[in-house]
């Protein structure tokens, strides 16, 4: 997020677009709640009529995959209608006289054909947008799981430039992350990056790091996930070291997945539980859960917090941190810290953007990086008065087909997505006892409409089909989600949503295409 | 900016200078100087239905008491927190409150924590002139997360609010007239059924044993308990939590209002979503498979197979045909970690995190 989760609550317009914060990210939708009852407008497009959307001044219920065209339009409607923030477009950005060229021709009609949603809606929306004194676009995994994903990111960063809602107070362009830590996972972990998003091309970088480390680094950029499966299919890679994830879980094309990890020469799962990917392993280390273990975790306001040890390691099991030491040591790279301390002491050695945190700052309160040196504060919203790349730049992104649309044969349009109640793939909120009080089994929701064609009935169990497999799920049949449209939740492994998704993926994050495929619903 | 007024006000005999627009009980807190408090809490509208916050204002004729949580400070306001009438008007307060309360603090889980039982020791309430055995008693209900007893309750409406206000679900409310007032889900209906989430902010906003986690029920009094500041391990939000801890068991997660970035509260993950720390299907010793099944293994034997096997491919077939998938579910310190072992133990950068989300 470039603004921060403090901010929410004196926003006063909020444009959420495919995102259902209420469930996905409870506190996060208490802000916003907060905001609504301090009469912030909001305006909400999503193809389920979510708690928000009930709430809306704007509902704009969107074919999935269409983002593209109502986003493109409402740049449209701001030029046409010259609520541009002329001013801002000036000094801060480049690249206007080509969007400008190219939304000419995006008008609301037509791209109300494409979102299903009437061109006086999208007008509306644009105003609502421009005209407000602090506006603010949230956005999480229905804007970023698609092919286009990274498109449809630079189509909402386009509007915020567009009208200057950036780098102000409640006002800005914020993906909400989704799991715990996904942010720090993504600040130290990245195949083609140094922590901290450092580049391999920077000399400096790499002595840096090759000096600390005491080897030299391999230059080869590395793989990410899906492209290591994808050698995994040709044969090519042999072993893989799997920490905490479940990836025949959170892999779509989930036989595909299971080939590749049957073609390794050893798997080895450090988990907690036995997870659907340990079934494979060859070898299974027992780590710890978060509360028998010390570190910190970087929440989606980019706040570096604190983890603590309440209890000890369960059985043998040890933290993770441990067991990647020990292993290392033994294979001849000797890893030896005391504690996570040490280990993030380390870190902030090398990270920049993290040098002036340490544990001691982060005691009472964590602190939001970038956090230069010991004296910085830390940062609340991003991109004050200057972008990282200097100008703000505006991209031209004509609209691109998802890989797979509904047809004949899989006429319904099948969307994913999360619900209050659980989490990634189950493992955690399906051992809990007060949580599955609420949901334990995997459903469909059905619009009244086509479920009637289909003669199914609200509670029935129901096959759903795609051209990659198919799952059984029960059968809800309500007004909320939009016709044509069936939606399922990914946390159930005995209804594996993924056997049925997509594995087509983004051109430049390489984020699966979860969000759109083409299904059928079969009677049992 | 907007400049705010300034306004004085003295309490206990103390001058300050503030910003217009706070509450008594505001003015009193910043300069150190407590009231007690029942129906109060900083997540929600004053309402003032305990009276237990009320002091002593000085007017012309004759000094008043109001109620300090909902009264907004004005200027020139002289106000006695601890008047002889203050201190004698909140002693009948509490008798009157203890009068619907049964006297059962030594099975009360809430016992050590509550607020009623400790206003009821400050001023040495034992027994109440008005005292009728209160009605009620645990409401029937199969969810494993919360548990009412609505005998304790003391009308004070923070459960009601905090459900309306904060979480906007609307799923309780007070029900009935009189002596048998009491809040709850409409027309006795399972939680299940209603809009109700199980976010358990109710139980966390109630001051005294009526609502409490009913996994911790009998588990530990809160004395016994280890608070241990930490944050949640779901989404992306970060709550501030604490586990609290008997022995080598979390009983339950609570959080406390102030709390960056969630001020006290929880949603049912956070809250109620810790019982998988100590279920039974936890991995507890190293397994390697073995002719198709799993065997136990000691932390060596598994960690000298895994490193001789990686050393092996490596030799082999080059760093590059091995890979590491590190998780969002582990810490900063465990990706780095994951990160520098594929890049120095191993030599590749196939590092990433498969759930890029
Ligand atoms: S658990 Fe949450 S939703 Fe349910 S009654 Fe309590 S506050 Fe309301
Ligand atoms: S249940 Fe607790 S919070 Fe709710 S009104 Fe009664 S005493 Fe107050
Ligand atoms: S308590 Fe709920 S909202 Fe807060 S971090 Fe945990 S899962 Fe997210
Ligand atoms: S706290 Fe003021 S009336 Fe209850």
């Amino acid at each position: 997020m470039t603004n921060s989760i403090s901010e929410i609550k004196d926003c006063k317009l909020i444009f959420l677009i495919g995102g259902n914060p209420t469930e996905a990210h409870p506190i996060v939708g208490l802000e916003m709640k907060k905001a609504l009852r301090k009469g912030c407008t909001f305006i909400v497009a999503d193809p389920r009529q979510i708690w928000f959307a009930q709430q809306a001044k704007l509902y704009l219920p969107l074919k999935p995959g269409s983002d593209n065209w109502l986003l493109n339009a409402m740049a449209h409607v701001i030029l046409d209608e010259g609520l541009e923030n002329k001013e801002f477009i000036k000094t801060r950005t480049e690249g206007f006289e080509e969007l400008k060229a190219f939304v000419k021709d995006i008008t609301p009609e037509k791209a109300s054909e494409f979102t299903g949603v009437p061109a006086e809606d999208i007008r509306q929306a644009a105003r609502l947008y421009a005209k407000s004194e602090k506006s603010a676009i949230y956005y999480t995994l229905g804007i970023t799981e698609h092919t286009c994903g990274t498109d449809n990111v630079r189509c909402i960063a386009n509007l915020a430039l567009l009208t200057g809602h950036v780098g102000k107070s409640s006002t800005g362009v914020n993906p909400i992350r989704g799991q715990n830590n996904v942010q720090g996972a993504t600040d130290m972990c990245l195949p083609d990056k140094l922590p901290g998003y450092q580049l391999f091309s920077d000399e400096k970088v790499v002595e840096k790091f090759e000096k600390n480390w005491g080897v030299t680094l391999n230059k080869k950029l590395g793989n990410t996930a899906p492209t290591m499966f994808d050698r995994m299919s040709k044969g090519e890679f042999k072993a893989l070291y799997v920490i905490g994830e479940d990836p025949i879980m959170s892999e779509p094309n989930q036989d595909y997945t299971i080939k590749g990890l049957k073609s390794l020469d050893l798997l080895v799962v450090q988990d907690i539980f036995m997870s659907e990917t340990a079934h494979y392993a060859d070898v299974i280390l027992p780590a710890t859960s978060f509360a028998e273990k010390d570190g910190t975790f970087t929440n989606t306001e980019r706040r570096v917090q604190r983890v603590r040890k309440g209890i000890n390691p369960i059985g043998n099991a040890k933290p993770d941190w441990k067991i990647t030491c020990e292993l290392s040591t033994r294979m001849g790279y000797k890893m030896d810290y005391p504690s996570p301390k040490e280990v993030w002491d380390e870190i902030a050695s090398l990270v920049p953007m993290l040098a002036g945190i340490n544990y001691g700052r982060i005691e009472q309160n964590g602190i939001q990086w970038p956090c230069p040196d010991v004296k910085h504060p830390g940062t609340k919203f991003m991109h004050e008065g200057k972008f990282p790349r200097g100008l703000g730049k505006f991209f031209v992104l004509p609209y691109r087909a998802p890989a797979e649309s509904p047809d004949k044969d899989y006429p319904l349009l099948l969307t994913t997505g999360r619900t209050l109640y659980h989490y990634g793939a189950g493992t955690m909120t399906r051992r809990s006892a007060g949580i599955i009080h609420k949901t334990n089994d995997c459903f469909v929701e059905v619009h009244e409409a086509d479920a009637g064609k289909l003669g199914i009935f609200d509670g029935e169990m129901v096959k759903v089909v795609s051209r990659r497999g198919e799952i059984t799920a029960r059968a809800e049949v309500s007004d909320k989600v939009k016709k044509g449209v069936i939606w399922i939740p990914m946390h159930f492994a005995e209804a594996a949503v993924n056997k049925l998704t997509m594995d087509a993926y983004d051109n430049i994050t390489q984020t699966a295409e979860y969000k759109v495929c083409g299904a059928k619903i079969e009677k049992i | 900016m907007v400049m705010v007024p300034k306004i004085k006000v003295s309490i206990d005999g103390k001058t300050v200078e503030v910003n217009k627009g706070k509450t008594v009980l505001q003015v009193a807190n910043s300069m150190g100087i407590q009231i007690p408090t029942l129906c109060h809490d900083s997540r929600l509208e004053p309402f003032a239905a305990c009276r237990v916050c009320m002091v002593e204002v000085e007017r012309e004729k004759s000094n008043a008491l109001i109620t300090s949580c909902s009264t907004e400070a004005t200027d020139g306001m002289v106000i006695r927190t601890d008047s002889e009438k203050v201190l004698k008007t909140r002693k009948t307060v509490l008798e009157l409150i203890l009068s619907d309360h049964p006297k059962d603090c030594m099975t009360c889980d809430k016992c050590g924590a509550c607020t009623l039982q400790d206003l009821a020791y400050e001023y040495q309430v034992r027994d109440s002139r008005f005292f009728e055995k209160p009605d009620g008693g645990i409401t029937e209900d199969e969810n494993p997360a919360i548990q009412q007893d609505t005998s304790k309750c003391i009308l004070c409406g923070r459960c009601v609010r905090i459900c309306s206000e904060v979480q906007q679900d609307y799923a309780i409310d007070f029900k009935h007239r009189g002596f048998t007032t009491e809040t709850g889900l409409p027309f006795g209906k399972p939680r299940r059924e209603t809009t109700c989430v199980l976010c358990g902010q109710c139980v966390s906003t109630c001051p005294v044993g009526s609502l409490v986690e009913k996994q911790a029920a009998g588990k530990a009094r809160d004395w016994e308990l280890k608070q241990i500041k930490t944050t949640c391990a779901y989404c992306g939000v970060g709550c501030t939590m604490y586990l609290n801890v008997k022995g080598n068991e979390v009983v339950k997660v609570t959080s406390k209002t102030g709390s960056i970035p969630n001020d006290g509260n929880l949603c049912v993950k956070g809250r109620f979503g810790y019982d998988f720390v100590h279920h039974p299907d936890r991995l507890k010793q190293p397994l390697i498979k073995k002719n198709g099944r799993f065997e136990e293994a000691t932390w060596d034997e598994a960690l000298d197979f895994v490193a001789g096997k990686l050393n092996d491919i490596k030799a082999r077939y080059g760093p590059d045909t091995i890979g590491v998938f590190s998780s969002s579910r582990c810490t900063n310190e465990e990706n780095y970690l994951a990160m520098k072992f594929a890049r120095a133990a191993v030599g590749t950068n196939n590092v990433d995190q498969c759930a890029r989300t």
